[in-house]
């Protein structure tokens, strides 16, 4: 049993002077994502799915690889963001905390990495 | 990980005394009420009380005030006002948090359940230990701070508009609902400081005469302590003032982003 007093206890180690980044980028990443997912639906509804051709055609269209691109990342970091407030609610033991919290920004990143690979051969191979 | 159950020494036995209504009884309501005694070995329970309600005052508390005086004498709770401005019969009351003082029997459909704020250690019966939840509500600094030494002659002015300002979070009695409401709070009220004291803190950011503003906020900014908050609401469905807790954790928020650019 701890003698600390309680006020001391809550006051613990003091404020860590941040959050507010996290707070703004998850807002505006989310207000991106709305007009990306928008325009990716939209987009998707118009196209002939069935069609391999005409798919790979689209992605590597004019504007198309930079706003895809813009929209796997977006929506990776959005991601990655919300999944680690989950972490932090509920996983109190410091180092699985630590080891998921990295393990968190790693597996995104690699997704983020992999589809922006995928985005940019589909839009290459038309100068190939 | 965080407790999605009780600890073993803690869950409800369901098989605890059951106290019936005296013969002649006109208008019987049954009350299920938490019952734990420190000074007994065992697991809490819940002990059933068949209450008249043909001689017995309207709201939860006057049936509580009932029972320790004419069936149980041994059932513990607080309160003292019983009127809504003390916040000592904070309780959870049919699933909500509330106050006894002020929810009517009525208002309740079937049999009335009443267990302690949850999520706090229990001292006895339906009293919560709040030590940490004042310790959160001192540790952010819940007076005037100011640079500026009184006028020698007269009060701190301040305008008609600006009180206004306070007005609404200044009638925060403290009765622990909001906190005690908010799953953020039970998960992690080591380092979250919950809606009561965020509402208090609030309450000094935006009066006009305090002049730490900026120290408040810097205390305020971290991802534990204020940003623990994800706007469940719950604390502002629970609050018994009517009071918005929800929204002054938002506006504190705005106001620390409204500071980066």
């Amino acid at each position: 049993m701890s003698l600390r007093t309680p006020l001391g206890r809550v006051l613990g180690l003091g404020s860590a002077h941040e959050g507010v980044h996290h707070w703004v980028v998850q807002r505006v990443s989310a207000v991106a994502l709305i007009v990306l997912t928008l325009w990716f639906v939209l987009s998707l509804v118009r196209l002939p799915l069935g069609d391999h051709a005409q798919v790979i055609a689209w992605m590597a269209e004019g504007i198309h690889p930079v706003l895809l691109a813009l929209l796997v990342l977006t929506a990776a970091w959005h991601s990655k963001l919300g999944v680690q407030v989950v972490i932090e609610d509920y996983v109190h033991q410091r180092h699985a905390k630590m080891a998921l919290l990295i393990v968190n920004t790693f597996a995104h990143v690699l997704v983020a990495a992999t589809a922006v690979l995928a985005v940019l051969r589909v839009a290459l191979r038309s100068f190939a | 990980m965080a407790n999605f159950r009780l600890p073993d020494n803690s869950r409800v036995r369901r098989d605890g005394k059951v106290y019936k209504a005296p013969a002649g009884a006109k208008k019987v309501r049954t009350f299920r009420i938490y019952r734990f005694d420190p000074d007994v070995p065992g697991n809490p329970r819940l002990d059933t009380y068949e209450v008249d309600m043909a001689s017995c005052g309207p709201m939860v508390l006057d049936a509580l005030i009932k029972i320790k005086n004419e069936i149980d004498s041994t059932l513990t709770f607080r309160r003292s006002c019983r009127e809504g401005i003390c916040g000592s019969c904070a309780m959870n009351i049919d699933g909500l948090n509330t106050l006894a003082c002020t929810k009517a029997c009525s208002d309740i459909s079937g049999d009335v359940a009443i267990y302690p704020l949850p999520h706090m250690p229990v001292v006895k019966d339906l009293v919560p230990d709040l030590t940490q939840f004042y310790a959160q509500y001192a540790s952010v600094k819940p007076w005037l701070q100011t640079r500026t030494p009184a006028p020698a002659d007269r009060e701190r002015l301040q305008s008609k508009a600006d009180q206004e300002k306070i007005d609404r979070p200044s009638a925060c009695i403290l009765c622990a609902c909001c906190s005690t409401a908010c799953p953020s709070y039970w998960w992690n009220s080591d380092r979250y400081l919950g809606p009561a004291a965020l509402l208090a803190a609030y309450r000094w950011i935006i009066d006009s005469r305090d002049e730490a503003t900026g120290e408040r906020l810097d205390a305020l900014e971290d991802p534990f302590k204020l940003y623990r908050c994800h706007t469940i609401m719950n604390c502002t469905e629970a609050c018994p003032k009517d009071l918005n807790p929800a929204k002054t954790i938002a506006e504190i928020k705005k106001l620390i982003a409204d500071r980066q650019h």
